[in-house]
């Protein structure tokens, strides 16, 4: 491990974790333009952390340890995850640590600590929340693991950073598995960020709720660090997502030129897939949970029609 | 100089085991007896076999004959890397169990035979194990397998007071033996007609491939009826949740390996050269036990049926990497081979570590709440924290995440899944990443499995106000649960170490292992093909983890403040708090019943408007009871009938079949 990796390595993550929530007030943005409300400020969601990290925590009474812990867990496995997919450059130390399939168990493992946390205080929306998340959770996970194959097919290797030189070089022909493995990836990350069709992350009515009616026992720092990790997971599925399909910029020297180089170009695609996902947002209705099920199998048929299609006309290749 | 041989030390340590059960007789009624000095001495004995399988795996064959059974044909018995690594897993496991079975059978909860009995069937089965490993021809080997079969079923049978547990140890012992009568026939094919019941002799038998495939399938089929393969798993959701918690990790974690390892002894070591469809039947099969074990392990109302339906759902998956081994195998790619059968070997061992962690832990539940159905436990972490923190693990493992044992089988398995391409038949390559879809699948139910069953026992609100005096496991238990923990842990955490070690074994089996490739990268490393390719350091991803979640409570603590006061819950200020307002069992499985719903057979009742008293119910059964078991059984009572029919009474008739049969047997048997 040389000294510059370790830098680009701790750069790359402490950008990710301070740009997170930018990204997520940048989105909350484009949506209330969309949607012709009045926008709240950009830092909006940094000044939210700092509140709630003031506040005290409230914890209930029939709270366990478990409980306690989860926030911090869910944290720490989005910041893993941010870790090790190259946003600014593909020299990172960690990145044999996790492979991309490792990657899809490190949002298992948040997903498992935050619906077992959702259940500890023993309501009923905890308990309800924590059961959606699991079925969104194991209809979206194969989906993503045959996304993630169709790329590893294709770079011959599942580890991202390869994945991403490798799909960084090729010539840009269209590949159509790529192609329904990005349309397969974009439903996904959807469901996984529990954005509109699937879940709202504005919503306050109860019964609708997936990702909000888990942590609604939560405050303080506690909330905090899950609101953060949020963030952080969006922006990872963004890294990931514009790792897999527009690698372009993304340095593969690590100084710190280079670095600083790629980082407007992340910062602008960034803003770009902001504003589609504002608009998507816009434009669906939330689903019934039920519908959801369809929703993910769609994305399922298509990743693996894409796999099949890599197997069957560009194997050869 | 007299050299002592592991195999020695392994047939010592069964006769050990076979003298503590013995011991318990002297005096069958003194609980003590038993559970303080025999089963802890039984668990170092466990420990003793681990060690010497693991050494083993470094060495060259051993053999050696026992001059027992019939006249010309003494016990053959060979200790090579393949049973070593079943040995090493019998052994670590079985201490895990014994030494939590020290306390957890310190009462005798009206056990009819007193506690010697139990401890006589309960050291017969795990000295039959080893024997089963150890067995180098048929003869030797169905006597050790039939031993097993009788002496679980005698376990299985404990607390017989109960007609339920009586017919699911019915059920149990038939499945045992249509499976047995098929892995009998399998080496009555192997021998080819030559008399020679060795294994030696099989091996050096040269089967056309169409006898070679009538033992393979028979051999599937017998194996497979004892590991809980479809069709033939109807016996396992029934007969794990009838047994003592620490017999069903016995059965679960141990047993149900022992016919992994005789479908892998017949499949590779005895027959030779597989052909390929042979990997796609098992690859088919696999997929569909995984798949079916995975979806009832989620809506199961019962927490040990929960796990033996997902133990279902673990024998596929490792049936379907002994099926992606045997492709690769026929084909000669030896490499990729290897990467899929290490993949089921560190199944195996995972699975027998989490499972064996979660039976056990329903096991304590059982003790201090007297309630198996998960409607009715609930928030036991505040009660037994013990039980619940060592359990997370196991949950963990067995939701395949990481860095827990679980996920790097399955890591491996996707692996092996992606480097398919490049077989020879273009349809294969397409069938086998449907079937990396489906394991994905798999995988992904196993977590929602794993979550409602740790959820609903162990954190919300207490379902039953009893559940307040539930006590936390005594100390021998913790030492069980913690040891079988720490397995898990290890080897989620130091696969490379591990693999090494089995490495010998697939060596044997394939003439080509993982070693080197694993050695180039350094110990902290997983890389099986190459790093370029794919690479997990789960010691690092754990390090990352805890490190960055120590960091975040130390800054955030730092920066800001620790402050923390409890308050009732908020729940959107809704006033009615109670546990029933908490998901049922069946209200959390109530997605996958609605999504899945073809794969279940299902009676509900829903209660109408009009209804005095409203009452809501959902039974799940198994649609092959309904259109295998069934209709089986019913044939069976109908030619019963038939036959009985030839019972006349008459003392005349009888004779008449008699001298009947005795014309034709002179008129066939004519020399």
């Amino acid at each position: 491990m040389s000294a510059s990796g370790a830098f680009a390595q701790i750069f790359a993550t402490l950008i990710g974790v301070a740009l997170a929530p930018l990204l997520t007030g940048w989105l909350n943005q484009c949506r209330a333009w969309l949607q012709n409300r009045a926008a709240p400020p950009l830092m909006q969601p940094y000044r939210m952390l700092h509140k709630l990290f003031h506040k005290d925590v409230v914890l209930a009474h029939n709270a366990s340890p478990l409980f306690r812990f989860a926030p911090y867990a869910v944290f720490g496995c989005m910041l893993l995850a941010t870790a090790i997919i190259p946003s600014l450059s593909t020299d990172l130390p960690l990145s044999p640590a996790a492979d991309a399939l490792a990657l899809v168990g490190v949002f298992g493992l948040a997903r498992v600590f935050i619906s077992l946390a959702a259940m500890d205080v023993g309501t009923a929306f905890g308990t309800l929340g924590g059961r959606r998340e699991m079925l969104i959770g194991f209809l979206a996970e194969p989906a993503l693991l045959i996304v993630i194959f169709t790329m590893a097919l294709i770079a011959k290797s599942t580890s991202v950073t390869t994945i991403v030189e490798t799909l960084a070089h090729h010539e840009l022909v269209i590949y159509p598995s790529i192609a329904f493995a990005g349309i397969a990836f974009t439903m996904v990350s959807f469901a996984e960020n529990a954005r509109v069709p699937v879940d709202n992350p504005a919503t306050h009515l109860e019964l609708t709720m997936i990702h909000e009616a888990m942590i609604l026992e939560y405050s303080g720092r506690h909330l905090a660090l899950i609101e953060w990790a949020a963030s952080l997971k969006l922006y990872a599925y963004s890294c990931l997502g514009i790792a897999l399909f527009f690698p372009w910029g993304i340095a593969e020297r690590d100084n710190l030129f280079a670095l600083l180089a790629a980082l407007p170009l992340l910062v602008m695609k960034l803003a770009l897939g902001g504003a589609c996902v504002a608009l998507i947002e816009t434009i669906n209705a939330k689903m019934r949970i039920f519908r959801a099920p369809e929703f993910l199998g769609t994305a399922f048929l298509l990743a693996v029609l894409g796999m099949l299609v890599n197997l069957l006309l560009e194997a050869r290749a | 100089m007299f050299d002592l041989l592991a195999i020695d030390g392994l047939l010592i340590a069964a006769g050990a085991w076979l003298a503590l059960g013995l011991a318990g007789l002297w005096r069958p009624l003194r609980t003590r007896l038993v559970s303080r000095v025999l089963f802890p001495l039984s668990a170092a004995i466990g420990v003793f076999v681990g060690a010497l399988g693991g050494l083993a795996l470094g060495e060259a064959p051993q053999t050696a004959v026992l001059a027992l059974g019939l006249p010309h044909l003494p016990f053959h018995l060979r200790l090579d890397p393949l049973a070593a690594i079943f040995l090493s897993l019998l052994g670590f496991v079985s201490a895990g169990i014994s030494i939590y079975a020290a306390g957890y059978f310190r009462h005798d909860h009206g056990i009819p035979l007193g506690m010697g009995a139990l401890g006589l069937e309960y050291h017969v089965f795990l000295a039959s194990m080893l024997m089963v490993l150890l067995a180098d021809d048929a003869y030797a080997f169905m006597i050790a397998w039939e031993t097993m079969a009788l002496s679980s079923f005698l376990l299985v049978t404990t607390d017989h007071k109960h007609a339920a547990i009586r017919s699911a140890g019915y059920l149990y012992l038939l499945v045992a033996h249509i499976g047995a009568i098929g892995i009998l026939l399998s080496f009555g094919v192997m021998t080819g007609g030559a008399g020679d019941y060795t294994f030696a002799g099989m091996r050096a038998q040269h089967l056309s491939p169409f006898w070679a495939s009538i033992a393979f399938l028979l051999a599937l089929f017998g194996f497979g009826a004892k590991a809980g393969m479809l069709p033939v798993h109807a016996w396992l959701p029934e007969a794990h949740p009838a047994a003592p918690s620490p017999v069903s990790a016995l059965m679960s974690g141990v047993m149900l390996k022992t016919a992994i390892y005789g479908l892998l002894r017949v499949s590779f070591d005895l027959l030779g050269a597989p052909l390929w469809w042979w990997g796609v039947v098992a690859l088919a099969v696999g997929l569909l036990t995984a798949l079916f074990g995975v979806l009832y392990a989620t809506v199961q109302s019962d927490m040990k049926r929960l796990l033996a339906y997902s133990s279902i759902e673990n024998i596929g998956l490792i049936i379907v990497a002994i099926g992606l081994t045997l492709i690769f195998h026929a084909y000669r790619m030896e490499a990729l081979a290897a990467l899929a059968l290490t993949a089921a070997f560190y199944h195996c061992l995972a699975h027998a570590g989490f499972k064996s962690l979660l039976f056990l832990a329903t096991g304590s539940v059982l003790h201090a709440t007297k309630e198996r159905s998960l409607g009715k436990l609930g928030g036991l972490i505040h009660r037994m924290p013990w039980v619940a923190w060592l359990a997370l693990a196991g949950v963990l493992a067995g939701a395949g995440l990481p860095p827990l044992s679980g996920f790097v089988s399955e890591w491996l398995l996707l692996q092996g899944f992606l480097f398919t391409p490049g077989l020879p038949q273009s349809w294969l390559n397409m069938i086998v990443p449907i079937a990396a879809a489906a394991v994905a699948l798999v995988a992904a139910l196993a977590g929602f499995a794993m979550v409602k069953f740790y959820g609903i026992i162990f954190l919300g609100q207490m379902r039953e106000p009893a559940l307040k005096d539930a006590h936390d496991a005594g100390f021998p238990e913790r030492v069980g649960l913690g040891w079988l923990a720490t397995l898990t842990i290890a080897l989620g955490v130091l696969p490379s170490a591990i693999i090494l070690r089995i490495d010998a074994a697939t060596r044997q089996l394939l003439g080509k292992g993982l070693a080197e490739r694993v050695l180039e990268q350094g110990w902290w490393l997983l890389a099986p093909i190459s790093p370029e390719r794919a690479s997990f350091a789960p010691l690092v991803f754990l390090l990352v983890v805890v490190a960055s979640v120590a960091l975040g409570g130390w800054v955030v603590k730092g920066l800001y403040h620790g402050r923390l006061r409890r308050a009732p819950a908020w729940d959107c200020g809704y006033h009615f708090q109670g546990p029933r307002a908490q998901d049922t069992a069946e209200g959390f499985s109530q997605p996958i019943r609605r999504i899945f719903a073809p794969m279940f057979r299902m009676e509900r009742h829903f209660p109408s408007m009009r209804d005095r008293e409203p009452y809501f119910s959902v039974k799940v059964e198994d649609h092959f009871w309904h259109w295998l078991y069934l209709p089986i059984a019913r044939l069976t009572a109908r030619i019963s009938t038939l036959i009985t029919n030839l019972q006349g009474g008459r003392i005349a008739v009888y004779l008449m079949y008699s001298f009947f049969t005795l014309i034709l047997l002179i008129l066939v048997a004519r020399p």
